[in-house]
């Protein structure tokens, strides 16, 4: 049984759907890249996986021992963190609420996990570093951390490397890369159609209200969906992505 | 100096305000780091506006204990203007804005129209800055303030870890099953509490700077959340406790010199920020 299993799936708000016929699954072991326009319903897809909204319709289950609430999410930052004064320890930390219930305060467990998850990061000695002091590749693996605090099978990251440099975006894609070898099943959302292409094994791409590919990396590459990108000509330059104008050096 | 001290704290009421002024800066400080990290302070504002139209309306009726009238009231409007803060920023803006000058204006004509005291604009200006000298505080107001403090003061406590996360990240919590607005409403309702509470020593105008304050004060020096919590909650204690000193001292309004107080460790505290920089 896959760990997620999505069939006919619709995405909206109360007030409108913004895709539907979402079919695919994701297996334990999986590295997913979610890719589409913006507007597309990427966002959209990732709530609805975190039981943040409701599907407007189809199914979404649940299964291989992922329960509700079990996925480490790596969310954007938003502008109230980038000045907040906690240590890297106490953001770690609050990744294991989920764990503890009904219960008001963290037990021995919840430490172990994260010092577990701060030395599988390589923050350990970033510890009792103020979390606005430090650099965005830093600030990510904190968040990841705190992720892997949560989950123990599926980590679910948003544009991980938004606003990172060139450096830290590849650190951050190897570190990826590592928890996805110990056994970690990642779901990625990105705009990055380099990193989706080679990192990934599975790609499902969403655009115009539906979606338009699922399936395994290789042969995605040979699809439809892929040739609509105008990519094959141009495979490595992913500046096209971005920026529709750009025309190349 | 230190006599005329020692020989004030031998009242009952400078005991009280002690008391009361402790209990009241610990509360609303230890709110303010959420307030301020969540860019809620406006929030405190608006509401200080309604408890003071709240405080209008309650006078009104001369039989009925006013803190019945007035926490209901603030409680409501905190709840209501978190909400209203969320869905649309801009308006949201708007309408604490319309809110709290609208409350400012209908409770002062209330009270002018209404008053049967023969000293109206005095006691609208004990309301908008606090009690001009310790002698009105009972042994009832100091029990129910610390009564409410207790209630702040536990809450707090046991839901600190949750209103750390949702203070950080609400995505985060929310997709590790916490129910955000839930602590969001609980939020507010304790902000709401204190501000009621404060209000007899501070006034419904300076309230909000007992929770702005000690907090902006800690952020500035401290680097962890839990530090950031407890330096502003002994240094806002340490603030009042000073301010009613030199205000006994010196003859200057309780509220408004804790105030300044506040601000001179602000000061204070944010050179020493940009120093260890």
């Amino acid at each position: 049984m896959a760990l997620i299993n999505c069939r006919d799936l619709v995405l909206g708000y109360e007030d409108g759907i913004v895709a539907e016929n979402i079919n695919f699954e994701v297996n334990a072991g999986d590295y997913l890249c979610i890719i589409g326009e913006n507007g597309a319903g990427k966002s959209t897809l990732m709530k609805t996986l975190l039981h943040l909204i409701k599907p407007a319709g189809g199914t979404l289950e649940f299964g291989d021992g992922l329960k509700e609430y079990e996925i480490g999410y790596l969310p954007q930052q938003t502008p109230v963190q980038r000045d907040f004064p906690a240590s890297v320890y106490e953001i770690v930390l609050s990744g294991n609420l989920s764990r503890i219930g009904k219960r008001f305060f963290f037990g021995k467990t919840e430490k172990e996990r994260t010092a577990a998850a701060m030395e599988k990061l390589g923050i350990t000695d970033l510890k009792k570093k103020c979390y606005r002091n430090l650099s965005g590749g830093q600030q990510q693996r904190v968040l990841l951390a705190r992720a892997l605090c949560a989950a123990d099978k599926l980590i679910l990251l948003d544009e991980p490397v938004s606003g990172l440099d060139p450096k830290a975006t590849d650190a951050l894609y190897s570190l990826i890369r590592q928890l996805h070898r110990d056994g970690m099943t990642v779901i990625m959302v990105s705009h990055d159609m380099h990193a989706a292409l080679g990192d990934s094994d599975h790609i499902l791409q969403i655009g115009e209200h539906s979606q338009l590919y699922f399936g395994r990396t290789e042969e995605y590459v040979k699809s439809k969906a892929y040739f609509k990108l105008g990519l094959n000509q141009r495979p490595r330059d992913t500046r096209q992505v971005y920026n529709p104008d750009y025309k190349g050096e | 100096m230190i006599d005329t001290l020692i020989h004030f704290l031998s009242y009952d009421f400078v005991r009280y305000a002690l008391i009361v002024g402790v209990l009241i800066s610990l509360c609303s400080s230890l709110l303010g780091v959420t307030l301020v990290l969540k860019r809620y302070s406006f929030i405190g504002d608006g509401l200080s506006h309604v408890a003071f139209g709240a405080m209008a309306v309650a006078t009104l009726f001369s039989g009925v204990e006013k803190t019945y009238i007035i926490m209901p009231v603030t409680i409501i409007a905190a709840v209501l203007l978190l909400r209203a803060g969320q869905n649309a920023k801009v308006k949201g803006d708007a309408a604490i804005a319309m809110l709290s000058v609208g409350a400012l204006a209908l409770g002062y004509i209330i009270m002018n129209v209404f008053s049967t005291s023969a000293n109206v604009s005095g006691d609208v200006c004990t309301t908008l800055f606090g009690s001009t000298s310790l002698l009105t505080l009972k042994a009832d107001d100091v029990i129910m303030t610390a009564v409410f403090s207790l209630i702040v003061l536990v809450l707090f406590i046991i839901f600190y870890h949750r209103i750390f996360a949702v203070t950080f990240d609400e995505s985060f919590a929310k997709a590790t099953g916490i129910k955000v607005s839930a602590y969001q409403t609980l939020i507010a309702v304790i902000i709401a509490i204190v501000i009621v509470i404060g209000m007899d020593l501070v006034g419904s105008l300076l309230i909000s700077a007992l929770v702005i304050f000690p907090a902006l004060s800690a952020m500035s020096v401290i680097k962890s959340f839990k530090g950031v919590v407890v330096f502003s909650a002994v240094l806002a204690v340490t603030c009042a406790v000073i301010g009613m000193f030199i205000s006994i001292l010196a003859k200057t309004p309780v509220g408004a010199t804790i105030v300044a107080t506040d601000i001179a460790a602000f000061i204070i505290c944010s050179v020493a920020g940009r120093i260890k920089k």
